[in-house]
């Protein structure tokens, strides 16, 4: 890629982007790039860097070297509510919810109003919240759980509620990380019908191990291999790619 | 007075004056007639007995005579007898200062001071140096030289001169050489003679040469200032350089107290992760179980006595361990997982051990008694003196460093530990017993703790809050090495006495105290992880 | 959707009442005005307790420093004071007359420009807020933006507080060293010792706390309470909810700085002198038993808790000087092993369940009853 010839349409481009731990390169001279309405999964086997690279461009852990472009903003300057607040949502591996509030709690607080420390002291549960969180719990199948602690949910109901945190703040990219780890069968067919309704209309990074819902999903696939960039395409063209066959799919 | 009495007295001083060579050892009745003479006359008389008393050249007369000139001595007044007296309640103890037998118990209106002028204490000076400088025992004569070099008085020159031509022992020589030195620029001998002993001073350059010469510089002739102030610069150059090396040694023993109570610290809390406040309660337990364990050996078995702060040592250890073990057993292991718990739990376990000791041992301090061979210290040079008992100190804190690296780095069971902290479920899944690790890492922590306190009695004195003194430095010393590492715990105490006691030398120390915090607190917030904290992958 | 929905809930309101009638009622008609100066000076640490309920029960902040901010009101109110009480004409015997005597003593000959602000009532009474508010902001924002937490956080603020107890005993010119400001009189030309004062002192005292409480309350109830409550157990997920999670942080802490200043101002009112031995590490400490003992988690727990604490201390060490200690330690460990969320905990579990069974009430809620607890209340402890 040509560096100052930047195609507009993309909405994360990530260059030469690099981390290294006490010398361990987890992610090394990494590029790859997310177009708008994209549903992008990255595979690759433990220790791949998959989680590294979510956790570099949500601003949790800082890169070494290299730069991260969203919708023009250098994401590797940003504070991690700042990245947030201009449009990354990022879900973890295990479900992080506040167990200490409720249901409607955990949603308010996602809420995409009142951020600043007088916002929240002035910020009113009015009409536009209720109904927003309403919706919000509806989709995520908790509308009925609204008053419920979060620590009485089962797993996949916490990581519903997780996924519902994120749709409420209305991110332009949504990362996912292993959003079905973890479930039963039941809850598996029920997450892969939520996502495959809350990918519309926006940019997705996924992490996921399990092939059939990358099948399923993804656009486009991205492996990674000891921090590096296997195999990019289509599902066909990878699963195709003898290189990706030898580290990971083959086994 | 009685002038009658004086004339026997006037008689023997003739019979001594003209007779005999003075002895070394006159009668007890003869020297008894002499001391007794003391408080007869005037002050002139009195001048003379002392000479008289003085001639006889025994050794007990200088005590008596340098009582008399302190204005201690009193004399019966019934009998006339001069003696040595201490107060006992009302009364007063008398001593014959000759036998040195005691005389029984006297009213305070029995007893007068011998009075004395400063005429005569002039004289008493003159004569106590002469009988000293010349005494055939080296230490006396040392002492005598060191005396006369302080006053450095023109009167007792000729003395002087005539103990230097019969002194042989090189070290006093050279300090009577010096002291002479010091009376030549008092007196009005020529300036070259001035310059020289002024050249003498400076090459001698003890603690009092500055002091020697910087006097001689006031009424010093013109031609000679500017070489005695070039010796003063010189002194005070090399002075400043010792001054720094002793500031540099403080430092460095300061670190080793503070490494000693941090050492147990940098287990519990860098390795395990569990705070405990109560670690200064466990430093002063160590100290409590010393004096315990001097007392017993004090009324049981005295000839241990010698020893008895070495075998204190592990005794500390085990007993600071077997409550530390309790301690585990019973409050931090229902607390894993929440630091801050565990933080007010073992506060509130210090203010609980704090009152037990204040109830057994008392509010006031006690201290132990160290033994003949910790006494004193090592005289490096002129200006440094190191004691035998922070040399002790420091000897322990580096071998207890040693023996912790050993174990927790170099042994089966430190592994152990390492494995239990770093991935406590997989400790367990491949068979170690997780709990027995806490338990016994926990109790190590606390047992150096006691050795801690026990040597720290050698030291200082053990109160029931000074646990609470130890407390904010050794956490602030763990913290800012880097929790979990040992290495950044021994750099980080030295670090922080360094600076502590450089800041010392230009600062009054509760300001120093304030900015060593300061700056580690400020450093800490810059490097939250602490100093030698590695980068890893979270 | 019954959460949040009233200012208190049925249970809160009932606490508020009980707590009104006990303080401006019953306890100024019972006691003598010694012992009311006395409930006085223990109420003072209720305004600390209930700021380290935001910071410590809501924030999960542990400062062991909250005696700094106490003494930075108090000394703030005795500095006002003390210039009073050392007008010209009280002062002719001293070297120089119009300073505080121990300026005097310390041979200064002038008095310090930072003392010269609270010739002003009003500044001194902007003072009081301004200078803990300032300081804990930037204790908090240079620690919180470092991330900071936690025990780090803890040991640290508890170096503060030593290295403020050091400072004031050091620099004794300008402070008034380990006695600390003494010999205060009036307030405004009005003297503060009669027992009148002291009588009107208790009203104003009980109607600022009730104003603390108010605002605790409220502070509690918004948003912004929720969030202390989220940053505490899953830090990440605020920050990626798009909060600053430091910004939060400072805020509660220079809250609880504000509050333990008031506390400290009218400290120094009702006891008439201010000195190093309130700002230290041991009664830095102490206040947080006070919160511990009410409930972390509860404000009107935290004013029961230093009421109670503070009464303890004062009966135990007039009869048993050597059982405090024990009694206190003994509190320390029995709060955080055995009950975490002290006396309001006790209450929620054993005492509220009953009473509502003897109200019978029509609107019984189904078993866990935390939407009528709320998050105070019914929350777990950790």
């Amino acid at each position: 890629m040509i560096i100052g010839h930047q195609p507009k349409e993309f909405l994360l481009a990530v260059e030469a982007l690099t981390v290294s731990f006490d010398g361990f390169k987890a992610v090394n001279d990494l590029s790859f790039y997310v177009e708008e309405n994209e549903i992008r999964v990255i595979i690759g086997p433990n220790g791949a860097g998959k989680t590294t690279v979510l956790d570099l461009i949500c601003g949790k852990t800082k890169a070494t070297s290299g730069s991260i472009q969203f919708r023009g903003k250098d994401l590797t300057r940003l504070k991690e509510n700042e990245i947030v607040q201009a449009g990354v949502g990022r879900k973890f591996q295990t479900p992080s919810v506040f167990e200490d509030l409720t249901v409607f709690e955990n949603l308010e607080i996602s809420f995409p109003r009142g951020r600043s420390v007088f916002g929240s002291l002035t910020f009113q549960r009015d009409k536009t919240v209720k109904e927003r969180v309403e919706e919000v719990a509806e989709m995520i199948f908790l509308k009925d759980r609204l008053d419920t602690y979060a620590d009485q949910l089962s797993h996949g109901q916490k990581q519903w509620l997780e996924i519902g945190m994120l749709l409420i703040q209305d991110p332009d990219l949504l990362m996912l990380d292993e959003p079905v780890a973890g479930m039963s069968v039941s809850e598996r067919a029920k997450t892969a019908e939520l996502l495959n309704r809350i990918i519309k209309d926006r940019s997705v990074l996924v992490i996921e191990h399990d092939m059939k819902f990358v099948e399923d999903i993804a656009h486009k696939v991205t492996v990674l291999h000891q921090g590096q960039i296997l195999s990019e395409g289509t599902m066909e063209k990878v699963k195709n790619d003898p290189k990706v066959i030898e580290v990971y799919l083959g086994h | 007075m009685n002038a009658g009495r004086l004339i026997p007295i006037i008689a023997l001083l003739l019979a001594l004056a003209f007779g005999a060579p003075a002895q070394a050892q006159t009668d007890d009745a003869t020297l008894t007639a002499l001391v007794n003479a003391l408080p007869l006359g005037n002050f002139k008389e009195r001048e003379v007995a002392a000479t008289a008393l003085a001639a006889t050249g025994d050794p007990r007369a200088v005590p008596v005579l340098q009582t008399l000139t302190d204005g201690e001595l009193y004399v019966i007044e019934a009998s006339g007898q001069v003696v040595f007296v201490e107060t006992s309640g009302a009364g007063v103890l008398a001593t014959d200062p000759v036998t040195a037998s005691s005389l029984g118990e006297f009213a305070k209106g029995d007893v007068e001071k011998v009075k004395v002028n400063n005429g005569l204490r002039r004289a008493l000076r003159t004569l106590i140096g002469q009988m000293t400088l010349l005494s055939e025992n080296r230490g006396t004569r040392l002492a005598a030289a060191l005396s006369v070099l302080r006053d450095a008085s023109p009167d007792t020159l000729e003395l002087l001169d005539s103990a230097l031509a019969a002194e042989a022992d090189p070290e006093i020589k050279t300090v009577m050489d010096v002291a002479r030195a010091a009376i030549v620029l008092k007196t009005d001998a020529s300036s070259a003679e001035k310059a020289a002993a002024a050249q003498r001073i400076a090459e001698w350059g003890g603690r009092e040469a500055i002091t020697i010469l910087t006097g001689a510089l006031a009424e010093a002739p013109a031609d000679l200032k500017p070489a005695i102030e070039a010796a003063i610069d010189s002194l005070e150059r090399t002075r400043a350089v010792w001054s720094v090396l002793q500031n540099v040694w403080y430092g460095i023993s300061l670190g080793s107290v503070l490494l000693l109570a941090a050492i147990g610290l940098a287990i519990t809390f860098g390795v395990m992760g569990v705070i405990n406040m109560a670690h200064g309660e466990m430093v002063m337990l160590g100290a409590y179980t010393t004096f315990v364990v001097q007392e017993v050996i004090r009324t049981s078995a005295p000839h241990l006595f010698d020893v008895s702060l070495v075998i204190a040592l592990p005794l500390a250890f085990l007993v600071d361990g077997a409550v530390g073990v309790a301690i585990e057993r019973s409050i931090i292991r229902f607390l894993y997982g929440r630091p801050l718990d565990t933080l007010l739990a073992t506060w509130g376990l210090s203010l609980i051990l704090q009152q037990a000791y204040r109830s057994i041992f008392g509010a006031r301090e006690v201290g132990v008694e160290l033994p003949q061979w910790m006494l004193g210290s090592w005289q490096v040079t002129d200006a440094i003196q190191i004691p035998i008992n922070g040399m002790f100190v420091m000897a322990l804190t580096v071998l207890i460093t040693i023996a912790v690296s050993y174990v927790l780095f170099l042994s089966r069971w430190g592994r152990q530990v390492r494995a239990v902290v770093q991935n406590r479920v997989m400790a367990g899944a491949v068979g170690i017993n997780t709990e027995k690790v806490d338990r016994y890492t926990f109790g190590l922590g606390c047992g150096i703790a006691g050795i801690a306190g026990s040597a720290f009695t050698m030291i200082g004195s053990t109160g029931p809050t000074a646990g609470q003194l130890y407390i904010v430095d050794t956490f602030l010393v763990v913290v800012f090495g880097g929790a979990a590492s040992l290495l950044g715990t021994i750099a980080s105490a030295f670090t922080i006495s360094q600076a502590q006691s450089t800041m010392e030398f230009f600062l009054s120390g509760s300001m120093a105290k304030v900015l060593t915090l300061l700056a580690i607190v400020a450093i800490l917030m810059m490097r939250p992880q602490g100093l030698f904290a590695l980068k890893v992958r979270k | 959707m019954i959460i949040n929905t009233r200012f208190f809930n049925r249970s809160e309101l009932l606490g508020f009442i009980a707590l009104a009638v006990l303080l401006f009622v019953i306890l100024p008609l019972s006691l003598d005005i010694f012992r009311l100066n006395l409930v006085a000076k223990y109420l003072t640490y209720a305004f600390v307790a209930i700021g380290l309920v935001l910071c410590w029960g809501y924030g999960g902040i542990l400062s062991l420093g909250q005696g700094v901010f106490f003494g930075l009101g108090g000394y703030c109110m005795a500095m006002y004071l003390k210039l009073e009480a050392s007008s010209v004409a009280n002062t002719k015997i001293q070297s120089t007359p119009g300073i505080p005597d121990f300026m005097d003593w310390n041979q200064l000959t002038q008095l310090p420009f930072f003392w010269k602000p609270f010739h002003s009532l009003p500044l001194t009474l902007l003072a009081i807020f301004l200078v803990p508010t300032i300081f804990a902001f930037i204790i908090g924002a240079a620690m919180f933006k470092r991330r900071v937490g936690g025990v780090y956080f803890a040991i640290i603020t508890q170096a503060i507080a030593a290295i403020m107890t050091i400072l004031i005993i050091g620099q004794q010119g300008y402070t008034g060293g380990i006695n600390g400001i003494t010999d205060l009189r009036t307030l405004h030309g009005w003297d503060i010792r009669t027992d009148q004062a002291k009588f009107i002192l208790y009203f104003v005292e009980v109607v600022l706390l009730f104003a603390c409480i108010v605002a605790a309350q409220f502070i509690r109830l918004t948003k912004l309470g929720r969030i202390l409550v989220a940053m505490r157990e899953q830090e990440d997920r605020v920050r990626f909810s798009g909060y600053s999670v430091a910004n939060f942080k400072i805020f509660a802490f220079c809250a609880a700085a504000v509050f333990a200043a008031i506390g400290g101002a009218l400290f120094t009112l009702e006891v008439g002198f201010m000195s190093p031995s309130f700002v230290g590490i041991v009664p830095s400490i102490e206040m947080v038993i006070y919160t511990a003992v009410g409930g972390r988690m509860s404000i009107f727990g935290a004013v029961w808790g230093s009421l109670l604490v503070n009464f303890a201390k004062t009966s135990l060490s007039e009869s048993f000087p050597q059982l405090w200690l024990f009694g206190l330690g003994g509190l320390f460990i029995a709060v955080v092993l055995a009950f975490p969320n002290g006396l309001s905990g006790i209450w929620a579990d054993h005492v509220q369940p009953r009473i509502d069974r003897l109200l019978a009430s029509r609107k019984s809620k189904t078993g866990n009853g935390w939407s009528s607890n709320s998050v105070a209340d019914g929350a777990p402890a950790e």
